[in-house]
């Protein structure tokens, strides 16, 4: 499957904004970044729905609305079951003729929270049933809307206010939940893994997403700068340095086939270009407490599961 | 920022929201704001795929960029990004 499309910079440049300015998200927030870049892909009609979150809350605080096309907000749990209805719906209207536009897609938003914990039951029900949706989990590793609190995506090691690093636990003990194999084990058409860092990538991730017949699932890194605790202008640096570093490596599986994707094809095939660990850590403060001497031994035990995990994911990609 | 707030019955059922988010001027967050050096740029629109606000603008009529500093949160994405270091952050 490949898709058709090919767009210039200034293609996207000209078309109009989504999510348009004014919504109330951090400065230097990853997670708009990655939406506005979806955003960009979309070749018609759409309608997005979105599970609590972040996102969800900047962009529609009442009375204010930063989209500009039909949006439904819905509880944390249930973004994929309303996105599958919304489908659904859509079917139906079609069926009886009563749906002015040809096709509509249908784009489901979601934070870690709403994916990897609270609406995982949802999503795999969708996967499984078939709706043909596009499943969008921006992962910026935490609750970070309510107060950075930990969630089945944050990292090992990683600080955060529910897994507090003290002289005993440093960080979170447990490790990050493969959710984008989890997906793939469903059987479903396309499953990717993108960086907004690597923007052309996303975009074309994100159309062969809605161009494919049956659910698809996109899991984009989106660096927080507040939960992750580092200065505004350096969320690109840190998405970028994930990828360097194979802590959030770019691949795609179409039907179950796994690909990786250029930025990360390149660092299989030269081995020197991969980056220690550490030097993602350093830049975050959220890490900050594993530069000292009693807790340094976690930052090669990160290493070594980072190392195994890209390991398996050549493997997976024949590129062993 | 809401002068002419709506009452109860005048607001549309259901929790809709009834007034676009470009009313709401976010450009007032910012300490530092973005210039550019025009003979540095190449105008190549990184800054723009970049910036979470879209704050940065492209003219297709004059094929220029520009900064809209009502909604630009002074991130310095735009700054960092560049290829050509063409985007300084200044104080305000």
């Amino acid at each position: 499957m490949a898709s058709k499309w090919k767009f210039t910079t200034k293609d996207l440049a000209e078309k109009p904004e989504i999510l348009m300015s004014g919504h109330r998200a951090c400065a230097g927030c990853g997670p708009a970044i990655v939406y506005r870049q979806i955003l960009k892909a979309t070749r018609g009609p759409i309608i997005a729905t979105n599970a609590t979150g972040c996102m969800e809350v900047v962009s529609t605080i009442y009375p204010y609305t930063a989209w500009s096309i039909p949006f439904i907000h819905t509880a944390f749990e249930n973004v994929a079951a309303n996105a599958a209805g919304i489908e659904t719906a859509l079917k139906a209207l079609k069926k009886k003729g009563q749906l002015k536009y040809d096709h509509v897609d249908v784009i489901a938003f979601a934070g870690d929270g709403g994916t990897y914990d609270i609406g995982i039951q949802a999503l795999s029900g969708a996967a499984e049933r078939g709706h043909d949706f596009l499943y969008v989990l921006y992962d910026n590793e935490a609750y970070m809307n309510t107060g950075i609190q930990r969630s089945g995506g944050t990292p090992h090691g990683a600080w955060t206010t529910t897994s507090p690093a003290g002289r005993v636990i440093p960080g979170k003990p447990e490790y990050k939940k493969p959710i984008a194999d989890i997906m793939v084990a469903h059987g479903i058409p396309y499953v990717a893994a993108a960086s907004p860092a690597h923007w052309r990538d996303l975009i074309t991730k994100a159309r062969k997403g809605l161009e494919v017949n049956g659910p698809a699932f996109l899991h984009v890194i989106a660096p927080c700068p507040r939960g992750w605790r580092y200065d505004t202008s350096k969320t690109i640096e840190i998405t970028r340095l994930a990828v360097d570093t194979c802590v959030f490596p770019l691949w795609e599986a179409i039907d179950g086939e796994y690909a990786l994707s250029a930025p990360s094809k390149v660092i299989a095939l030269k081995p020197e270009r991969k980056i220690p660990v550490k030097d993602y850590l350093k830049v975050q403060g959220r890490f900050r407490h594993l530069f000292t001497p009693e807790f340094e031994h976690v930052i090669d035990e990160i290493q070594q599961i980072i190392d195994r995990r890209w390991k398996r994911l050549l493997k997976k990609c024949d590129m062993a | 920022m809401t002068s002419e707030q709506k009452g109860w019955k005048e607001i549309p059922i259901a929790g809709v929201c009834w007034r676009p988010a470009t009313d709401y001027l976010t450009g007032d967050w910012k300490t530092l704001k973005p210039v550019r050096d025009k003979e540095k740029c190449n105008k190549c629109l990184i800054c723009y795929m970049f910036c979470p606000d879209g704050a940065v603008t492209w003219d297709p009529e004059i094929e220029d960029i520009g900064f809209n500093l009502d909604y630009c949160k002074g991130c310095g994405i735009c700054a960092v990004e560049c290829p050509k270091k063409a985007i300084e952050m200044v104080h305000e």
